[in-house]
C-alpha cells in the first residue's frame, strides 16, 4: 500500500516535470518568436497611439480603427509583413493619412491603444478633436535627392502639406552656381509636423527625397545640458535643475590646499 | 438531413459571423464590425476575447472599460450557456480541423498508423505559458501566434501568410495526431474548457436507450468526456465538451440529447 501510494507520487511529479520541460523548450521558440516580432522599430501607428512599448501591449488587434478609417489608409500587419501580427499601421507611400477633422480611428478603439486626449485640446471647457496634437512620425528630407536641393523648382511637398507653411517651410537661398537663380529648399519644422506623409505620396523623385520615419528614430534630444537663453519656455526647464558635484582622486581636496603643503618641496 | 442537422447549424453560425465581420470592413456594413479578439455589436455593445484580455492584463495593459465590459460579456456568455460552445460554434479553425479529422477516419487513417503520445492536458501548460511569457514579454503572447485570429483576420482584412496556418494546422491533424490542435493544444480551447465548466447547457446521456454502439465515442473529438456511454445515465459535465452535438447527431437511439444542467445534484440516480 505504502509502495504504491510512493509511485502514483512519483509518476504525478514526473508527468509534472515533463510538463516543465516541455514548456521550457517551447518557451525558448516562442519567446525568440515574440522578441522578433515585436521589434519592429520603423512601424509609423495610427494618429494617438501610445508608445510603441504600451501599444503592443494594449492594442487588441481587433481592426476597428482600420474599419473605421474612411481611405483605407491603415492596415492590420498580416503574417508576412514582418511587423507585429495583426497591429495597425499605414504606409504613406501607399496611401498616407488625411488627417479627418473627426480623426474617426481614435475614438472607436476600445481598449485606450489609440489615446483619446492625446488628439484632443480643451476649447471652451470642453474637449474636441485637435488634429495638431497628432503625431504619427515626422518627414525628413534626404537634401542629396531632394530636386529642390539641386536648385530645380519643386515645391510638391510643401503644397502636399495639410499644414503648409507651418509643418514644411520653403527657405529661400542664392544659387551661387547661375548667379540669377533662387534655391526653394522645403525644411520641415519638427514639432509641427504630424507624420501624415501627404507630403511623401507627394515626392516626384522615384524614391521618395521627402519621407516619413518614426519620431525616436528621427527625432534627437538636446537634453538638460543646452538651454535656449533667450526662451523663457525653454529656461523653463531649468526650473527644477540641481548642481552636481563629481569628486574624483585629485579634485576631492582643495586646489587651495596644494599650494599651501609645501611639504613635498623640500 | 437529420444526421446533420447540428451540423449545418454550426456552419450556418461560423460562416454567417464570418460573413458579417467581412461585410463590416469590406461593405461598411455597422452589424458586427471587428474580429474575434474584439468587436462592436450594432455600433455600440464591446465584445471582446476574455483569453486575450487575461493576456494583456499579464503583459502589464491599462485597459479601457469598453473592453473589459466586452470581455465580461463574452465569459459570462460561455459560462453560464453555451460551455465551450466557442470551439465549435465560432472558431474559424474548427472548419478545418474538422475536415482533418473527417478525413482521417474515411482513408482510415488512425487504424493504420501507430499514436504519437499527446496529452490532452498540454492545452493548459500552453495556458500556463502564454501567460507567463506575457508577463516577462510584455505583450500579449498567445495573440502574436494565435493561428485562430491570424485565420479569423486574414479572413475579414487579407490574408497573407495566414494560410501558412490553415495548412500546417490541417496538414498536423491530418497526418501526425487525430484532433491534435483543437483537442490537444489549442490554449483558447483550455481556457474555454476552465471557463465553461459550470455551464447550463450540457449533453444529457442516457444509458437505458443506448446499444452501446459506441458510435459516439467514434466521432467525438474529445473522447474523455463520454466516459459515461453505456454505463450511467447523466449529463457530460466535463469542460472540455465543447457542445459541437456531433454525438447526438450519430446517435440511432437517441440515447443523447442537449439538456439543461440540473442544477440538483442529483445526477447518479440510474447506475
Amino acid at each position: 500500500m505504502k509502495k504504491e501510494s510512493f509511485s502514483n507520487r512519483r509518476k504525478f511529479i514526473l508527468t509534472m516535470a515533463r510538463g516543465v520541460g516541455l514548456s521550457a523548450m517551447g518557451a525558448l521558440v516562442w519567446s525568440a518568436y515574440v522578441g522578433e516580432v515585436k521589434a519592429a522599430p520603423l512601424i509609423l501607428r495610427p494618429p494617438g497611439a501610445l508608445p510603441e512599448e504600451d501599444f503592443l501591449k494594449t492594442c487588441i488587434k481587433c481592426g476597428l480603427c482600420v474599419e473605421a478609417c474612411p481611405y483605407d489608409t491603415l492596415l492590420l500587419a498580416k503574417p508576412g509583413d514582418n511587423n507585429p501580427i495583426g497591429t495597425p499601421f499605414f504606409v504613406p507611400k501607399d496611401i498616407a493619412c488625411y488627417m479627418c477633422d473627426d480623426i474617426p480611428c481614435v475614438p472607436i478603439c476600445p481598449t485606450g491603444a489609440l489615446d483619446t486626449a492625446s488628439v484632443q485640446s480643451e476649447v471652451e471647457g470642453e474637449m474636441v478633436w485637435d488634429i495638431m496634437k497628432m503625431d504619427m512620425g515626422v518627414a525628413v528630407v534626404d537634401v542629396q535627392s531632394c530636386i529642390a536641393f539641386w536648385g530645380i523648382q519643386c515645391d510638391a511637398c510643401y503644397r502636399a502639406c495639410p499644414l503648409m507653411d507651418e509643418a514644411i517651410i520653403i527657405e529661400y537661398d542664392k544659387n551661387e552656381r547661375t548667379g540669377k537663380h533662387a534655391f526653394m529648399k522645403p525644411v520641415v519644422i519638427s514639432d509641427v509636423c504630424t507624420g501624415c506623409g501627404l507630403c511623401e505620396r507627394a515626392c516626384v523623385t522615384e524614391k521618395p527625397a521627402i519621407f516619413v520615419l518614426p519620431n525616436e528614430i528621427a527625432l534627437g534630444k538636446a537634453g538638460d545640458h543646452y538651454i535656449k537663453g533667450w526662451d523663457k519656455a525653454d529656461e523653463a526647464r531649468l526650473k527644477d535643475a540641481k548642481g552636481e558635484t563629481t569628486t574624483t582622486e585629485l579634485s576631492k581636496e582643495s586646489a587651495l590646499d596644494s599650494l599651501n603643503d609645501m611639504g613635498d618641496l623640500y | 438531413m437529420r444526421k446533420i442537422r447540428y451540423l449545418l447549424m454550426r456552419r450556418f453560425v461560423q460562416i454567417g459571423l464570418l460573413i458579417l465581420y467581412f461585410g463590416a470592413n469590406a461593405y461598411g456594413w455597422k452589424i458586427l464590425q471587428g474580429n474575434l479578439s474584439g468587436s462592436l455589436l450594432f455600433e455600440t455593445i464591446p465584445l471582446a476575447d476574455p483569453y486575450a484580455l487575461v493576456q494583456m492584463l499579464f503583459a502589464g495593459a491599462v485597459l479601457a472599460t469598453d473592453i473589459l465590459i466586452g470581455g465580461l460579456i463574452i465569459a459570462l456568455l460561455y459560462a453560464i450557456v453555451g460551455g465551450r460552445a466557442f470551439c465549435s460554434w465560432v472558431c474559424p479553425i474548427n472548419m478545418v480541423t474538422d475536415l482533418a479529422n473527417w478525413l482521417r477516419r474515411k482513408l482510415g487513417i488512425s487504424k493504420v498508423q501507430k499514436r504519437v503520445y499527446m496529452s490532452r492536458s498540454l492545452r493548459y501548460w500552453m495556458l500556463g505559458l502564454s501567460l507567463l511569457l506575457s508577463l516577462v514579454m510584455g505583450v500579449a503572447a498567445f495573440e502574436l501566434i494565435s493561428p485562430i485570429s491570424m485565420v479569423h483576420r486574414g479572413l475579414v482584412f487579407g490574408m497573407g501568410l495566414g494560410f501558412g496556418a490553415i495548412i500546417v494546422i490541417f496538414l498536423f491533424d491530418l497526418f501526425v495526431h487525430e484532433n491534435a490542435w483543437c483537442g490537444h493544444i489549442c490554449p483558447l480551447g483550455g481556457f474555454y474548457s476552465i471557463l465553461g465548466k459550470i455551464s447550463l447547457i450540457r449533453v444529457r446521456h442516457d444509458a437505458d436507450a443506448c446499444t452501446a454502439c459506441m458510435k459516439c465515442v467514434e466521432v467525438c473529438p474529445e473522447k474523455e468526456v463520454l466516459h459515461m456511454v453505456a454505463k450511467r445515465s447523466e449529463s457530460v459535465l466535463m469542460g472540455e465538451c465543447t457542445n459541437c452535438a456531433r454525438c447526438i447527431e450519430v446517435c440511432d437511439d437517441d440515447a443523447l440529447n442537449f439538456s439543461l444542467r440540473s442544477l440538483v445534484k442529483k445526477e447518479k440516480e440510474n447506475t
